[in-house]
């Protein structure tokens, strides 16, 4: 346990720049952007492994997503964290806390030691994400309602006249439940354009591959058929993340949804398109040896 | 004492599930993408043409289920307690309640024992939504033997049927082969100062709180009740008859679960002191162990509520 705290990570930029309220930060460049997610990477093999449970590997696959979502484009104050005007993330793939969690570390919303208490009896930062968490604005575990609800959050925006946009994340297998299809036929009918949602389409789900549970395909093109503007990006590619985000932005008159292509388990050769890490953590060897590439991976952008 | 065998109900219930599917061909399979942690998977390997693993899309699963057994099909489903219950539970009450459809739903991972995963995934509300529609069998077995017995008869019987299982291990406390009746109250151990009637998990811990209170002199009886519906009135009221007070514990809300069909059963037909052991809250993320103390399901707080209840006899 005193091992793992010591290998709790922090990356440079916060070091230097993080300012408690968030407003006065000095923007991480895109080097900056990689660092923070290799530091999350990190952080989230070291709280899954501290408590020997939870959801590395879709984890993982959303770490860059987040990471560039986090510090390029969300607004909100750390210290504030219900601050009126702030931007809303939803997690609807509520299991993968671990990524949620180690970003929000990273942002200064709660102190990075805190990750070690994941999972734990009388922690704030509990196995799905739940709202008794600063900076968590959705509580979740049972997948398919975080769009729904991100849409009530838009369009009550709307109504107020207030600025805040709202993001939703999804997992690919998620958007197996019906529900999800509900929010995207109600989201187009109401015309919301103060939405965005994020696909993970990392190709996994619980048992299996998506394509093995359940064919998804067409998928971009159902989105579509649905009323959406759908973008696909590469999401372990930050500059293709921002060029998506930012055409997601410039979509008026209808949502708009970014689907990021990823690998389950990215960064931790062991880890990726494996299924079994789903739901299960690294052991101790295991964890240095994922630290080892993601170093070497980190060293091989710094070249 | 010796150190008691722990086996996971799951994992026996996937093996009663192929045993069964074996030899019934009208066994059918729906599972929603938790077939590897809910025991489905060695069915679905060994039969994948019964075997139908809908996505994580458990509202279609129900529905699609209440189908097969319209066509002659003995359809099982499975998933974790959450999303085998209040998720569906329109499809449940409608299109397998209401006409009284031969479908079994089969869920894991129920209760306080799912642990880290925290308080969406602890189904403490999965016994009261069952047991609130008319005509379903709601069993909730107490080790692995007894698992297998309540499968087998839930199999072979005709109508809707649900079972709760846990996610961890529990202690054996049946004997392989015993002899199991659905529908029937299972003195565990003799006593005529208190009843503790208790169900699932807490069993194990009724017998151990039995134990400490044995050594203060009072001699508590420990009442299985596997079967929540058809309820085993006349069991629970010779019970209550003979020991003039009750406990029940149970790893559920306190509303709507065991406390609440014995209190009503009891109020009716042998009016004693009724005190609970049950959940008074939602949880949260922390080791199976650590919750049950937490929130009061230990042998020592039905110790306590023994005590009460005995302190309240007339
Ligand atoms: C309604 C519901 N059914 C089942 C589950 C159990 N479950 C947790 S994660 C998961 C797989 C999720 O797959 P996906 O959405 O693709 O997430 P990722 O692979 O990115 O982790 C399942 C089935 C759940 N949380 N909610």
């Amino acid at each position: 346990m005193s091992e793992l705290k010591d290998l709790i990570a922090r990356s440079r930029w916060s070091a230097t720049h993080a300012s408690a309220n968030g407003t006065a930060k000095v923007p991480p460049t895109v080097a900056d952007l990689a660092d923070i997610a290799s530091v999350v990477r990190k952080n989230i093999l070291v709280m899954t492994t501290a408590v020997n449970s939870g959801h590395p590997g879709g984890s993982l696959s959303a770490t860059d997503a987040l990471v560039t979502l986090y510090f390029k484009y969300l607004r909100y104050r750390p210290s504030e964290p219900a601050w009126p005007s702030r931007d809303r993330f939803v997690m609807s793939k509520a299991h993968a806390s671990p990524v949620v969690y180690a970003v929000l570390a990273e942002a200064g919303f709660f102190p990075r030691e805190e990750l070690l208490t994941f999972r734990r009896i009388d922690s704030r930062i509990q196995g799905h994400t739940h709202i008794k968490t600063p900076g968590v604005e959705f509580s979740g575990g049972s997948l398919g309602q975080g769009l729904s609800f991100g849409l009530g959050i838009a369009l009550a925006a709307r109504l107020d006249g207030a600025a805040h946009r709202t993001w939703v994340m999804l997992g690919d297998g998620e958007c197996d439940e019906g529900q999800v299809w509900e929010a995207a036929m109600s989201a187009a009918h109401y015309r919301v354009d103060n939405i965005t949602a994020i696909v993970d389409r990392n190709n996994g789900q619980n048992d299996r591959h998506t394509n093995e549970a359940m064919g998804l395909e067409p998928f971009a093109d159902k989105w579509r058929a649905f009323g959406w503007e759908a973008i696909e990006c590469d999401g372990h590619d930050i500059a293709s993340l921002a060029a998506a985000y930012d055409t997601a932005l410039a979509v008026k008159g209808k949502p708009a949804i970014v689907i990021a292509k990823t690998v389950k388990g990215k960064g931790v050769s062991f880890m990726e398109n494996n299924m079994a890490f789903h739901g299960k953590a690294a052991t101790m060897d295991e964890l240095r040896q994922a630290f080892d590439e993601i170093d070497a991976a980190m060293r091989r952008v710094a070249v | 004492m010796t150190t008691p065998t722990l086996v996971a109900p799951r994992e026996v219930f996937g093996k009663t599930l192929l045993y069964m599917g074996r030899k019934d061909p009208r066994i059918v399979v729906l599972g929603a993408d938790l077939n590897k942690s809910t025991g489905a998977w060695a069915f679905m390997q060994e039969f994948p043409g019964r075997s139908f693993d809908l996505g994580i899309a458990e509202q279609n699963m129900m529905s699609m289920a209440a189908g097969f057994a319209a066509s002659g099909k003995i359809p099982v489903t499975t998933t974790f307690a959450v999303f085998g219950t209040g998720r569906p539970y329109d499809q449940i009450r409608l299109s397998i309640a209401q006409p009284r459809q031969n479908v079994k739903i089969v869920v894991t991972h129920a209760g306080l024992l799912t642990g880290e995963d925290g308080m969406s995934a602890e189904s403490i509300e999965d016994i009261a939504l069952m047991l609130a529609l008319p005509g379903f069998t709601v069993a909730v077995p107490s080790d692995g033997p007894e698992t297998d017995a309540v499968v087998r008869a839930v199999l072979t019987m005709e109508g809707p049927a649900f079972v709760r299982l846990p996610r961890a291990a529990l202690p054996v406390i049946h004997r392989d082969g015993f002899s199991f009746r659905l529908g029937k109250a299972e003195t565990m151990r003799p006593g005529d100062d208190v009843a503790i009637v208790a169900c699932g998990a807490l069993v194990a811990i009724a017998l151990a709180a039995a134990e400490h209170l044995a050594r203060e002199g009072v001699q508590a009886r420990v009442v299985n009740l596997a079967t929540l519906a058809p309820l085993d009135e006349e069991g629970l009221a010779q019970a209550a008859r003979e020991t003039g007070a009750v406990v029940t514990a149970e790893e559920h809300f306190i509303r709507g679960g065991l406390n609440s069909v014995v209190s009503q059963a009891l109020a009716a037909r042998a009016p004693v002191p009724v005190e609970a052991v049950a959940l008074r809250s939602y949880g949260e993320s922390g080791k199976p162990t650590e919750l049950f103390e937490k929130y009061g399901l230990t042998p020592a707080n039905i110790v306590a509520a023994a005590k009460r209840a005995i302190a309240r006899k007339r």
